[in-house]
């Protein structure tokens, strides 16, 4: 065996959200990610492809032209961005943390390295939202192969998905942190992923919704990414940094949450 | 200096005090086996010398480093194998070791790699996915993870629970190895055998505390004496000389099928005929003081 020489020099005191732990931490993630992309990326190219053929070719033949001016296949594929990036963080961040926890103890691996909670958590969000960010803009990509004329704006695109992403990654670390059993993750899909993605304006004008929920549609972050995103394909209005600020806003907040609630699951 | 000193540390879980006011101080260069039964506290101390615990009091310092105010920075220097298997079972060797030397701030993770390598003897092997891997080569890089950063101190805890004589020994000749070259141990276990064979140093862990320690020869004589006997018949008969070993004012403890007499060259000619006589031993310290059975 090779010797321990131990002639390191005299440590330096770490510091709080050194880079180098959150780039360790992601670069965990990376690697785990090179053994399963294929299958993610498979299924995130064709998810959308299939929404936009049932809702996007099925509805404008038959029961609905146009929204606002917009066709209705390139309102829907515009909208189905919210959706890519809703179920791309919220629920791998759910339940990949939970597994990594519970059942894999990763993150007693990585917490006995020179990591705190909150570069673990902050590192987790950081490469779930690169990824969100990224498969988010599939669903546009399609939709411009379906017809949608691109526009400058829509570089902005992945911008806002990796804001958004970055909020529900920490809604989903979060909740894992929380829950005491896997089951307990129907209550949280129930109660806020399904209602966030079907008011969010993906499938039909949230104007044409009571008052009341438009009122609640406005604090919906899923609804701000999907304005955004049609910002971006057919022009922005000032409004539009209002909620991009409202996403950041949700993403920091979810990132002291998360860190709130994993710091009181992994440290005794 | 000292590489660990825990001073009155008590840790609590609700009603229950996993750590009673613990007092241990490891010097450095030394492999210091932390003996006890399961629930003796000994898991739970690792995890406060990791700072994945928080005491409820006590100081604690490791490195020169106080405890958990610079846990992060304690932990940069020592290295933690820990009980539970939790690589990454998808992901290959070499990375399984390069994530680790990047998360210790390695500055040549490749170099760093490369001899990890060597240590886990797994060289070939650097490109499969740990799950092809048998439970010993598994372990062999559970170790080896923790060393890639040349630790100056190491946290074993409970090395090889569960698993077969083989790979035991095989992991004890790496554990002996990092002992020769200066590297400060501390490990929890119990296993008589893994202590006996590997540490310097063996503190007795029960209830939260320490309840004795020292070197296993010493140990063994201040507590066992020289010889124990073993002796074996119907359970009538063990009665019989259990009450009369107990007369003499000596410790008997079961053992199977027998029961011993701990300290029976202190009898006086009462060791019945076919009582097997053999060295007190580690198991003999053990079982008096805790009470417990050993593994």
């Amino acid at each position: 065996m090779e010797a321990a020489t131990h002639a390191a020099p005299a440590p330096r005191r770490l510091r709080r959200l050194e880079p180098a732990a959150v780039v360790g931490v992601m670069s965990r993630e990376v690697a785990n990610f090179r053994t399963y992309w294929k299958g993610t990326t498979f299924s995130s190219v064709l998810e959308p492809i299939v929404y936009l053929l049932a809702f996007g070719l099925g509805l404008s033949a038959t029961l609905v032209d146009e929204v606002n001016g917009v066709p209705y296949i390139e309102f829907v594929g515009t909208g189905m961005v919210a959706t890519a990036v809703i179920f791309s963080s919220a629920l791998p961040a759910m339940f990949g943390t939970f597994v990594k926890h519970r059942f894999q103890n990763t993150y007693d691996a990585i917490l006995a390295a020179p990591v705190d909670v909150e570069e673990l958590v902050s590192a987790e969000m950081l490469w779930i939202a690169i990824r969100s960010g990224t498969y988010g803009c599939i669903p546009l990509l399609v939709t411009i192969a379906f017809g949608l004329d691109p526009a400058w704006g829509m570089l902005l695109t992945p911008l806002f998905c990796f804001v958004t992403a970055l909020g529900f990654s920490g809604f989903g670390v979060a909740m894992a942190a929380t829950v005491a059993k896997i089951d307990q993750f129907n209550y949280v899909t129930a109660l806020f992923v399904t209602p966030l993605f079907l008011v969010a304006g993906t499938f039909f004008p949230i104007e044409g919704l009571p008052e009341g929920v438009q009122v609640v549609a406005q604090f919906n972050p899923l609804h701000q990414l999907v304005e955004l995103v049609r910002g971006g394909a057919f022009g922005f209005e000032w409004e539009d940094l209002l909620r991009f600020a409202f996403l950041a806003g949700f993403a920091t907040i979810t990132w002291r949450v998360a860190i709130h609630q994993m710091r009181k699951r992994l440290i005794d | 200096m000292a590489a660990i000193e825990l001073r009155d540390v008590v840790k609590t879980f609700g009603p229950i005090t996993a750590v009673d006011g613990l007092d241990l101080e490891v010097p450095e260069g030394i492999c210091l086996g932390l003996l006890g039964p399961n629930g003796a506290g000994k898991s739970t101390t690792m995890r406060l010398l990791t700072g994945q615990a928080i005491a409820d009091s006590g100081e604690l310092r490791v490195l020169g480093h106080e405890l958990p105010a610079e846990a992060k920075t304690a932990r940069g220097q020592m290295g933690v194998v820990p009980q539970l298997d939790n690589l990454d079972v998808d992901v290959t060797v070499e990375d399984n070791l390069a994530i680790f030397a990047r998360l210790y701030r390695v500055p040549d993770v490749g170099a760093a790699v490369e001899k990890a390598l060597d240590i886990a003897r797994l060289r070939e092997r650097r490109r499969d996915a740990v799950d092809e891997l048998s439970g010993g080569m598994r372990r062999r890089l559970l170790l080896a993870r923790g060393l890639v950063h040349e630790p100056r101190l190491i946290l074993l805890d409970e090395p090889t629970v569960g698993l077969d004589p083989q790979i035991r020994t095989e992991l004890w000749t790496l554990i002996g190895d990092l002992k020769s070259h200066g590297t400060t141990i501390l490990m929890s276990t119990h296993y008589i055998e893994e202590a006996e064979r590997l540490a310097d140093e063996v503190a007795v862990m029960h209830q939260g505390r320490i309840i004795s320690r020292g070197r296993p020869v010493e140990l063994i004589a201040e507590h066992a004496g020289r010889f124990t006997a073993e002796v074996y018949g119907p359970p009538h008969r063990l009665a019989e000389a259990r009450a009369e070993a107990e007369a003499q004012g000596l410790s008997v403890r079961p053992a199977g099928p027998a029961i011993a007499i701990v300290g029976s060259e202190r009898t006086d000619g009462l060791v019945p005929d076919d009582a097997v006589v053999r060295a007190a031993s580690l198991e003999d310290v053990f079982v008096l003081l805790t009470g417990e059975e050993a593994d």
